[in-house]
């Protein structure tokens, strides 16, 4: 099934935009439950793999953009979808429909700070429980110290 | 014959000597010469042991370390001195107890364990004539004083303060104890043949007959179960589930190090003595040579000469040739089977082997009666 | 007889137990935070992190071809499947058309790198579930693959040799003369290896009907590669959507069928490496007899600066599904590379698969599904 008709399933659904060029579908996150639940229960498209969830910043740390990406083993079409997101804003979590979301969804909130709201256990997963800021923004800095130990900026000496 | 014990005092009651000093010297120079048996066979034991291993997995094993002469480098005996070197780092090792264990009960709980197997040392002869002590109930006080080593792992899992020792101390808990039953049940065989319970009277028997193991096919099964039952006893694996590596780092061993460790491993290789001992000893003719059994009466197939192999000397090299055969298998087994888990462990002590250990003793007993 | 535990008489606590970062067999630095109840398992939870070097943030700082060591270190048991992974999906990107020569060789040397990562899984399987030796023998095998890398790259174990729009160094000049001897002297080791520990009765029980995983859940995980294969679907990217020159050689892509317990045990799974590793020989085989000529740096690129663009490229690594997410803003040095890893899904199934087992059985799960922390943690 080509992406054309995949939209064609989902465009009832309201904040749904697809954008030909870069072939990618743009998903508002009020509709985001909406479409994944016609992902995983229509035959016809059955996306029973969710590949991967990257979490994007848009350039100034306010807004982000989360792509996900779909396969399906019975008919091996894969789509691509996004939901745009300011800092504030909560994505409803897809842990429930897809368990890889749960992990996933963790990874992003401990790099991107976007939160999920539904999901199981939102807490870092890679960094330790304690640590602050979300490294992977743009406007990230590194602390001055962790633990009293000092995080040192100047590296030409060693360098 | 006389016993070690009983001839040092008589031949030192010629001597004007305090009786008190003559019994501590009757107890003492025993109580050496076990220590150093011991201690000897750990040596050569682990030796071997690493050399089969590496042979095994397409390895050569160590081969640096040299002693008195003997150099490392290329010839496969390099690394005769790698024990050596290891007793002496484990001796000048730190001693470390951990925080909150027991102090008390770590510290006892390796001599625990050394004196089940030293005490066993006690009534196990060597040859016709070489016996530390003379027990009239041979049999019996070996596999009892076997059972004291379980009290030893269970103290020091516990005592260790660390959830995984504890595991491994109840999984030994368990297991040892299952297994002495079929041990047991595989020993009795020979006494209800023999009629005797005491080792000398087992040889002799099996000198005027047939080795045991060959008496008939159920002695032979149970001699498998007895071999497999020991395996168990002594923590080897497929059955070293109590100090599994991969699992529980070192089980109930975990927090020992230094000389404590040691008398650890010397416990453990002087029970595969053991237990190798009386399996040659009950099964397969103990300090017998082979060759009495090729001698058929009627076909004069070996020389006169080779049937004068016999005697003191020849008895003790026929004993430890059948016991090394024996320790070699149980090597061989651990480098090449996976381990069992702990419920298929049990699994298969109290469904398999208890069973057929019971019916053996009744079939062997019926096949006594018709032959 | 009711033998239910009457819990107003009894009080029964539950352990809670940490297999530590530091473990025998953990696997890396991994740690399990293990709820049990006697031996039984009733919750495990995953706690990864440990091994984490701020891969994704480096990339944001490094210019495209000084990216290629940096993904060598993610699986480090396989790292010729990250940089290729890494490779395929700059090259998307910049719409690079490589020699005939490149893919071959490309072929050859990911083959290569399967054998010898399935080797490792193989091992160190063995190894968890108690027997030593075939660990011993494994590693022996694989060094000589290993030797075979040296010789072309002049690294053991992290080549940073598939670069994007070539590879860094032609063939060395008995390369396929020694793979030859390789592959028919590997040949008799497999059959060495199924003697020792495959048929092996001990092995079997530990191991089949042990950590079932069905297939809905396996899915529902993301778990690709051998551990979803085993469960019994078959879905290998080689065949599926197949990248680089797959499409041209013959294989079969083996799944579990329960042959000795359940579809999808902790056997399938180490079944199915056992046999991919016999089906990568003949990948290696069919890939050598046409190998064409060529120069391995014609499509390279000078400077690598993608036009504006994302792309999403799927890769086939040794473990699993390797995903490479690449946003360029048209400068030479990516805006946000992310890599979704297999071993991360992979992992993630434990806490379902592994409950109600026993603790042996907790460490045969875990080294059936196969998982390098590096790739995990990043």
């Amino acid at each position: 099934m080509d992406l054309n008709k995949i939209f064609d399933s989902i465009s009832f659904i309201d904040g749904v935009k697809l954008n030909s060029e870069a072939n990618i579908i743009f998903v508002t996150s009020a509709s985001l439950l909406a479409v994944a639940d016609k992902f995983k229960n229509d035959v016809n498209i059955d996306f029973d793999f969710l590949m991967c969830i990257t979490a994007l910043d848009n350039g100034d740390s306010k807004n982000f953009t989360i792509a996900y990406n779909f396969h399906s083993n019975k008919h091996n079409h894969s789509v691509e979808i996004r939901v745009v997101v300011t800092d504030d804003e909560e994505v409803p979590s897809l842990a429930n429909i897809w368990k890889t979301a749960d992990w996933h969804e963790r990874e992003a909130y401990d790099m991107m700070g976007i939160k999920f709201y539904g999901h199981p256990d939102l807490k870092r997963i890679l960094l330790p429980e304690d640590w602050e800021g979300f490294p992977l923004r743009k406007d990230y800095k590194v602390a001055d110290y962790y633990h009293g130990v000092p995080i040192p900026k100047d590296k030409s000496y060693w360098e | 014959m006389t016993s070690i014990v009983k001839s040092i005092i008589n031949s030192f009651q010629a001597f004007p000597i305090d009786p008190f000093l003559l019994a501590v010297l009757a107890i003492l120079i025993p109580g050496i010469i076990i220590f150093l048996i011991m201690a000897v066979n750990a040596l050569i034991a682990v030796y071997f042991e690493r050399k089969v291993s590496a042979f095994m997995q397409d390895r050569l094993g160590p081969m640096e370390v040299g002693i008195f002469g003997f150099k490392g480098g290329k010839k496969f005996w390099g690394g005769i001195g790698q024990t050596f070197a290891d007793a002496i780092k484990l001796l000048a090792k730190e001693d470390i107890i951990p925080k909150d264990a027991d102090k008390f009960l770590m510290v006892l709980a390796p001599f625990i364990i050394f004196t089940g197997a030293f005490l066993t040392f006690v009534g196990l002869p060597i040859s016709d004539s070489l016996v530390i002590s003379n027990f009239n109930i041979g049999i019996f006080y070996i596999i009892a004083m076997s059972s004291v080593g379980v009290i030893g792992i269970i103290l020091a899992g516990w005592s260790s303060n660390n959830k995984w020792s504890l595991y491994g101390a109840m999984r030994a808990a368990a297991q040892m104890i299952s297994y002495e039953i079929p041990i047991a049940l595989s020993l009795i065989l020979v006494v209800l043949v023999s009629g005797h319970l005491d080792i000398h009277g087992i040889v002799q028997w099996q000198a005027d007959n047939r080795w045991f193991i060959l008496h008939s096919p159920f002695a032979f099964l149970g001699f498998v179960i007895y071999f497999i039952s020991v395996v168990a006893e002594t923590n080897r694996t497929p059955f070293d589930i109590p100090e599994a590596e991969s699992e529980l780092v070192a089980g109930w061993m975990t927090e020992y190090s230094g000389f404590r460790w040691a008398l650890f491993f010397l416990s453990e290789y002087a029970n595969m003595l053991i237990v190798a001992f009386v399996a040659s000893i009950v099964f397969l003719g103990g300090w017998l040579s082979p060759f009495q059994l090729i001698d058929l009466p009627f076909i004069d197939i070996l020389p006169e000469s080779w049937l004068v192999l016999d005697g003191t000397i020849f008895g003790i090299f026929w004993l430890f040739m059948k016991a090394v055969i024996l320790i070699f298998c149980m090597m061989w087994f651990r480098w090449t089977f996976p381990r069992l888990r702990v419920d298929q462990l049990m699994y298969v002590c109290w469904k398999i082997f208890i069973p057929f250990a019971l019916a053996n003793v009744i079939l062997v007993s019926i096949w006594e009666l018709i032959f | 007889m009711d033998t239910t535990l009457d819990k107003s008489i009894v009080n029964i606590d539950e352990m809670v137990l940490n297999m530590g970062p530091q473990h025998p067999s953990t696997h890396g630095v991994l740690r399990l935070k293990i709820h049990t109840d006697g031996e039984v398992v009733s919750k495990i939870e995953p706690i990864i992190g440990y091994l984490h070097r701020c891969f994704e943030k480096h990339c944001e700082n490094l210019s495209y071809e000084q990216i290629v060591p940096f993904t060598d270190r993610c699986d480090y048991l396989a790292s010729m499947h990250m940089d290729h992974a890494y490779s395929i999906a700059v090259e998307k990107l910049l719409d690079i058309e490589l020699p005939e020569r490149v893919e071959y060789i490309r072929v050859i040397i990911a083959e290569l790198q399967r054998i010898a990562s399935h080797l490792v899984a193989i091992g160190t399987f063995g190894l968890d579930v108690g027997a030593i030796t075939p660990f011993t023998w494994t590693i022996r095998d694989r060094e000589r693959v290993l030797d075979l890398f040296e010789a072309l790259c002049g690294a053991r174990l992290l080549y940073n040799y598939i670069w994007p729009g070539g590879v860094s160094h032609d063939l060395s000049p008995k390369f396929i003369q020694r793979t030859q001897e390789f592959l028919d002297y590997f040949e008799t080791q497999i059959f060495e290896y199924n003697e020792l520990l495959t048929g092996n009765k001990i092995f079997i029980e530990r191991t089949a009907d042990v950590g079932v995983m069905p297939a809905e859940v396996a899915v529902n995980f993301g778990v690709t590669g051998p551990s979803l294969r085993g469960s019994g679907v078959a879905y290998d990217l080689r065949k599926t959507q197949p990248y680089s020159i797959y499409d041209k050689f013959e294989f079969n892509v083996p799944v579990g069928e329960g042959t000795m317990g359940t579809v999808g045990d902790s056997w399938d799974r180490y079944w199915v490496r056992m046999v991919e590793m016999e089906e990568s020989i003949k990948i290696i085989r069919q890939a050598m007899a046409s190998l064409p000529d060529g120069d391995v740096h014609a499509a390279m690129p000078k400077k690598i600066r993608p036009a504006k663009g994302d792309v999403y490229s799927r890769y086939e690594s040794a473990r699993g599904d390797v995903g490479i997410y690449i946003q360029s803003n048209g400068k030479n040095v990516p805006l946000r590379l992310k890599m979704r890893s297999p071993a991360f899904c992979n992992l993630s199934v434990l806490g379902e698969i592994g409950e109600g087992w026993m603790i042996s059985d907790v460490i045969t799960i875990l080294g059936s599904l196969d998982i390098v922390l590096g790739e995990i943690d990043r």
